[in-house]
């Protein structure tokens, strides 16, 4: 009997048994019962952490056959390797946080067990998500952790904005579900498999494909296939439809507009789920299939565009929210982008660690948001605050802390232990930058359009982060003099979960970067990550890690790859590539921004009308983000309403009954009356001579057709 | 002699079990006490109802037994017809003849499982004719059971068409008031809505017959296996092919012969809704599966790009069309029509995973749908009323309801963990090996079912409860928690495990795709 399944059941207990437990014991037992649960669950994955990720004992756990349908298989699984160990961490630990967090938080609002059992389904999903072997369980979490979502969000059910929010992120997120699924059957044509390691390896071993129907194949690489009439390369297309779902799972650019409305949520459920964990797992799929992206350009560049993008426009749109939450939300979506794009210029092991550090100082900022949000009387206009610091010392400390992990406070170009000397953003987004200016100097596409909107990403995220600071916690108090004097306490309960995320927040960059991107990095990620260079190839290929398929993947890329041998270690070898500039750039982006938000809002009336002043066209233009949900209003939401109502009225009313049975029955309209009166009649005497009619017509039919009985 | 336990009639068992119930309950009737009238004295009227709702309960349960039985002796290993009677009947090669195989088995337990929940739906939400409504519905149960079980043409006609005179009864005598002035005059409109559905079903049911007539004139037989068999030429199976599509395609309902649906399943009592959409809507699909595919082999892949064609439409049309409803039952109705424009487009892809997928699919749907058609009748038995702008807020005096409907509500957008997936993905991954359009198209299917859903469940439960009305509604009972419950233990079950189900079907499909492709071969195509 194996015990990894319980890292991801244990949640799943918890989820089934807090409600009939808070019924029977009261909340507070309910409470205890989840918390407790994931405890054991992040203490579990800490330790499988060690065992997997850092001792190199990947495996895999099936546990029964899911579907099976001819050559369609999937199972339910564990996968144990570097990449879900990770996940495992970042979401049990953030997950226990929160639930910790949560027994102080809920006081308030009641509903505890209810929305505990919610906490620890999502949880369930997101692990079943992490861990999955092949495609389709994958896409089982991805659905569960969606409908999560769907609930939290819309956990004040009272409330029209959030119903409008919960239903806003379902049917956004099953937008790109769409192509998620068109990505799982497209798989499944050219391999024939839906499991990873068969598709990987296939990959990697550039093997012969044959898909369903076709007489012959080609090697995969290589393959093309007609998909929507347009002969395409099949990777790219499998590489291009996958991501469609990590763009509405992690809320990229154009389907992004459901994460700000998710805000609607309870705060804890912004941390673990709008900003640590799931967001995160289009992140995860695109790392997850990083062969695929590999040997799919294209793709790769469109993750890279998209993601760069991304990372600018929510950066423009912080910068004059005055919600708090909404505030740390366009940063989420922000910092996304930069993972997609580290990972689309092919640094997925930089993608990981931004991701493992985010979920630090990202939880902690939502966390700390929501101390403030409940101290200020559930007020949440940083406007409205001002001078929360004398209030509320301690959160401001951490809200700092988080800040200056963010924005990426260090020395650029001092190592410590061999690792940068920063707060944990710092190490990570400068993995992110420089893996960007490297692959644009290797002429990878968009390469160097994703380090310069890194750069002016980096800019505004100082700025608004500082800003959130300034505008909350400093200055004058602008609250009303009744919050002023008895600002609502706040439980120890809710300050504790945040020491471990504050330290995170310092430190997880500098402890963790030496196995994460740094020298270790081919013997951390064994295989489950792809990296392309020659050198460690050969390695990976002679040290006996890894699965088959993995090693295959390192011998293949042997051919291809030997000019960006250079780049092998990152920061280590490499470091001659990239110029010292570069390696100061996102030092400088940090301190423009913040410098210019200390101009602004440490001088004077922090209120006064900045460089974009209300009533300009940019201010409007930010303010309204994009215009995107106005757009998507008209060509979207209206038309569908309006082609529905018009099927159903013209279509299926005037149209086809109209033609049809309305039609012939007026022409039996005095049939009908008839029918009427088999009511006053015994019915079932009407029942059993219309079967005997029927018998004795279809007898007569079949003796004159047949000839003779 | 001896007869061993399995050679026993199991089959014809569970057909006719619920036919001896109804006729209990016939003659419990004529011996009752009348008055010089004829009508039946007041007390004993009451005790007659109450006594017909206890046998019909009683015999569907045992029926639902019986049944069990004939799947314990069922090999789901082998893929061809099991627990086979057959009985000289008319004579000239048609026969009395039974049997099962792995593609009708499960559908023969839906029916029995089905069927007494509807009973306990009607218990008291039925007021008038009790004694004609549960005769009603257990010849109903023999009819429907019996199509799933025929292995010849003739027989399985007159269970295929029998059925809906019990149903178009239901509509048209226990169906809900309100009237419809059509053609001139005014009428009830459940008496509309049953005529329309008369008047589709007879148009295909017409075409059907004389299909069948030409088969047995040209086979000289009606014997289902051997028809499998026999090979039509070219030709006749084009006109075979749509003489049979015309009728059940009816009954799926496909697009555009599907606007009967949404009236009739209005217009139904709760339980006729159930049945309909669990039970009656699967006759069509099995149609094709029984039919269409082994005895047309040729023609099947000919019109394969119309039934394409008319299931995407129906995906993306009657999607649309939900999201405008303001009726929950019509909602759920257009509902049902997408969802088995999944399971034609599976069907015919004559794909192992399409066929499947399309099999499974109705399985889930019959659980799924049914389950929605039974919440409905939750709060429309206390208010009376089907319209979504009447509710609101329901969850905070019906917590127990709330979270059985958002179960049935996510199963029927189709997400994993629950039944309605496991079909979804497998008719769109076989779909997507014939022609990655359909595909295409059907995922829109995934955007829009959520769409619809979600706003339905929305309106319903969620926001403040403001509406008057609605202070005092108690949450479900016992009675109703039962009947959702356990279908909700079946789609939770089969959604996490669906493979027992698949492996039921598989080895018969293989048999009847081995066969078509080979026909196909045979005839170059």
């Amino acid at each position: 009997m194996t015990l990894e399944p319980f890292v991801v059941l244990l949640p799943l207990f918890g989820a089934m048994l807090a409600m009939p437990v808070g019924r029977a014991f009261g909340y507070r037992a309910a409470e205890f019962l989840t918390t407790g649960f994931m405890l054991i669950a992040a203490i579990y994955s800490w330790l499988l952490f060690f065992d997997v990720a850092l001792g190199g004992n990947a495996r895999t756990i099936t546990l029964f056959t899911w579907i099976a349908s001819g050559g369609f298989q999937a199972d339910w699984a564990v996968r144990l390797d570097t990449l879900s160990a990770v996940m495992l961490v970042v979401v049990n630990s953030v997950s226990f946080l929160v639930h910790w967090y949560s027994m102080g938080y809920m006081k308030d609002y009641g509903e505890q067990p209810r929305f505990f059992a919610y906490l620890s389904m999502f949880t369930f999903a997101m692990l079943t998500l992490v861990t999955a072997d092949n495609f389709v369980q994958l896409f089982f979490g991805w659905e569960g952790v969606g409908l999560a979502s769907y609930l939290l969000i819309g956990f004040w059910f009272k409330k029209k904005s959030a119903n409008d929010a919960a239903i806003k992120a379902f049917i956004v997120n099953r937008v790109g579900d769409f192509g998620f699924a068109l990505g799982i059957m497209c798989i499944f044509y050219v391999f024939g498999t839906v499991e990873f390691d068969a598709v990987f390896s296939a990959v990697a071993a550039n093997s012969e494909a044959i898909p369903f129907g076709q007489t012959s194949g080609a090697p995969i690489q290589e393959l093309t296939i007609n998909f929507l009439d347009m002969k395409l390369h099949a990777l790219t297309v499998i590489g291009v439809l996958l991501f469609i779902g990590a763009m509405g799972k992690s809320a990229q650019f154009l389907l992004h507009t459901w994460l700000p409305d998710a805000m609607e949520g309870p705060t804890p459920v912004s941390a673990l789920i709008h900003a640590a964990t799931m967001v995160t797992a289009g992140v995860f799929l695109v790392c997850r299939c990083s062969v695929i992206y590999e040997y799919a350009p294209d793709a790769a560049a469109l993750v890279t565009l998209v993601g760069a993008v991304t990372a600018f426009f929510a950066a423009t749109i912080g910068l004059l929210q005055d919600d708090i939450k909404k505030i740390v939300a366009y940063s989420t979506c922000s910092q996304l982008g930069y993972m997609f794009f580290a990972a689309g210029v092919g640094a997925y092991d930089a993608a990981m660690f931004h991701l493992f550090t985010h979920a630090f100082f990202k939880a902690l900022l939502f966390l700390g948001s929501g101390a403030v949000i409940i101290a200020m009387h559930h007020e949440q206009n940083i406007k409205k605050m001002g001078g929360v610091k004398g209030l509320m010392p301690f959160t401001h400390i951490l809200m700092v802390i988080g800040t200056i992990a963010i924005t990426g406070v260090g020395i650029p170009g001092f190592y410590l232990f061999g690792a940068p000397f920063g707060t944990a953003g710092f190490v990570s987004k400068d993995m992110v930058i420089e893996g960007a200016y490297h692959a644009g100097h290797m002429g990878r596409a968009f390469g160097t359009f994703a380090f310069v909107m890194g750069l002016a990403a980096a800019v505004m995220t100082a700025f608004y982060s500082w800003r959130l600071i300034f505008l909350t916690f400093w200055g004058p108090s602008r609250a009303p003099a009744e919050v002023r004097k008895h600002p609502h306490a706040v439980p120890d309960t809710m300050m504790a979960p945040l020491v471990p995320l504050a330290l995170g927040a310092l430190v997880a960059g500098m402890v963790f970067y030496g196995d994460f991107t740094g020298k270790n990095k081919e013997d951390f990620w064994n295989g489950s990550l792809y990296f392309s260079s020659a050198h460690h190839a050969e390695k990976a290929g002679a040290d006996d890690h890894g699965t088959p398929g993995a090693q295959d993947a390192h011998a293949a890329a042997a051919d291809d790859h030997d000019a960006e041998d250079a780049y092998a270690d990152g920061h280590g070898e490499g470091e001659d590539e990239i110029p010292g500039w570069v390696l100061w750039s996102p030092f400088w982006a940090m301190v423009i921004g913040s410098v210019a938000a200390g101009w602004h809002y440490l001088r004077g009336d922090p209120l006064k009308p900045g460089l974009l002043r209300p009533g300009g066209m940019i201010y409007a233009f930010l303010k309204n983000k994009w215009y995107f949900d106005e757009l998507y209003d008209f060509l979207l939401v209206k038309p569908s309403l309006a082609i529905g109502r018009f099927l159903w009225i013209d279509g299926d009313g005037k149209t086809i009954d109209g033609v049809g049975p309305d039609g012939i029955s007026a022409a039996v309209a005095a049939g009908a009356k008839r029918i009427v009166k088999i009511q006053s009649g015994y019915v079932y005497h009407y029942a059993f001579a219309m079967l005997i009619g029927i018998a004795l017509f279809v007898t007569f039919m079949l003796i004159r057709a047949g000839g003779a009985p | 002699m001896t007869e061993s336990f399995a050679d026993q009639p199991w089959l014809s068992m569970t057909i006719f079990a619920p036919l001896v119930g109804a006729l209990w309950i016939m003659l419990s009737r004529l011996i009752a006490k009348k008055d010089d009238n004829g009508a039946i004295v007041g007390r004993d009227l009451e005790q007659i109802e109450n006594n017909a709702r206890w046998v019909a309960l009683a015999v569907s349960i045992g029926t639902f037994f019986v049944s069990l039985g004939v799947y314990a002796l069922f090999d789901p290993s082998q893929g061809g017809f099991q627990l086979v009677e057959e009985v000289a009947w008319i004579g000239g090669g048609v026969s009395y003849k039974l049997g099962v195989d792995g593609i009708s088995i499960l559908f023969v337990l839906l029916t029995t499982f089905i069927t007494p929940i509807c009973i306990l739906a009607s218990w008291d939400a039925i007021k008038t004719r009790v004694a004609d409504y549960m005769i009603a519905f257990l010849v109903m149960e023999t009819l429907m059971i019996g199509v799933f079980c025929a292995l010849d043409l003739f027989l399985f006609y007159i269970f295929f068409e029998g059925g809906l005179i019990p149903m178009f009864l239901l509509i048209g005598v226990w169906g809900s008031k309100g009237t419809k002035t059509f053609a001139g005059f005014t009428m009830p409109s459940r008496v509309y809505a049953a005529v329309k559905f008369f008047l589709y079903t007879l148009i295909g049911s017409l075409l059907l017959l004389i299909a069948m007539a030409w088969m047995y004139a040209e086979a000289g037989t009606t014997d289902i296996p051997t028809l499998q068999q026999y090979g039509f030429s070219a030709d006749a199976q084009k006109w075979l092919w749509l003489a049979f599509f015309a009728s059940f395609a009816v009954k799926m309902p496909m697009w555009p012969v599907h606007t009967w649906l949404p009236d009739a399943h209005v217009q139904a009592p709760t339980a006729g809704s159930v049945i309909l959409a669990a039970i009656l809507l699967k006759m069509g699909g099995y149609g094709f599966v029984r039919f269409s595919l082994p005895m047309f082999p040729l023609a099947s892949a000919d019109f394969a790009p119309l039934i394409y064609a008319l299931s995407i439409v129906a995906i993306i049309y009657t999607s649309l069309v939900a999201l405008a409803q303001e009726d929950m039952k019509k909602l759920i109705a257009y509902a049902s029509v997408a969802h088995m424009g999944f399971v034609t487009m599976g069907i015919f892809t004559a794909t192992e995973q399409g066929v499947e997928g399309a099999l499974f699919q109705m399985l889930s749907h019959g659980f799924i749908s049914g389950a929605l058609f039974l919440c409905v009748g939750v709060v429309y038995d206390r208010m009376h009323t089907r319209e979504i702008a009447a509710y609101g807020g329901l969850v905070h005096r019906m917590p127990l309801y709330a979270f059985l409907f958002l179960f049935f509500t996510l199963g029927n957008v189709g997400l994993p963990g629950t039944s309605g997936f496991v079909g979804e993905i497998l008719a769109m991954i076989g779909a997507f090996k014939v022609n990655s359009w359909i595909a295409f198209f059907a995922a829109f299917g995934v955007i829009l079912s959520a769409a619809y859903s979600l706003r339905l469940f929305r309106q319903v439960m969620y926001g403040e409860l403001t509406k008057e009305a609605l202070t005092a509604i108690p949450d479900v009972d016992r009675r109703e928690l039962f009947s959702l419950g356990a279908l909700m233990v079946f789609a939770l079950y089969l959604g996490f495990n669906p493979g027992p189900a698949l492996a039921v079907f598989s080895p018969s499909v293989d048999i009847l795709l081995n066969n078509y492709h080979a026909a196909l071969a045979a005839g170059a195509r």
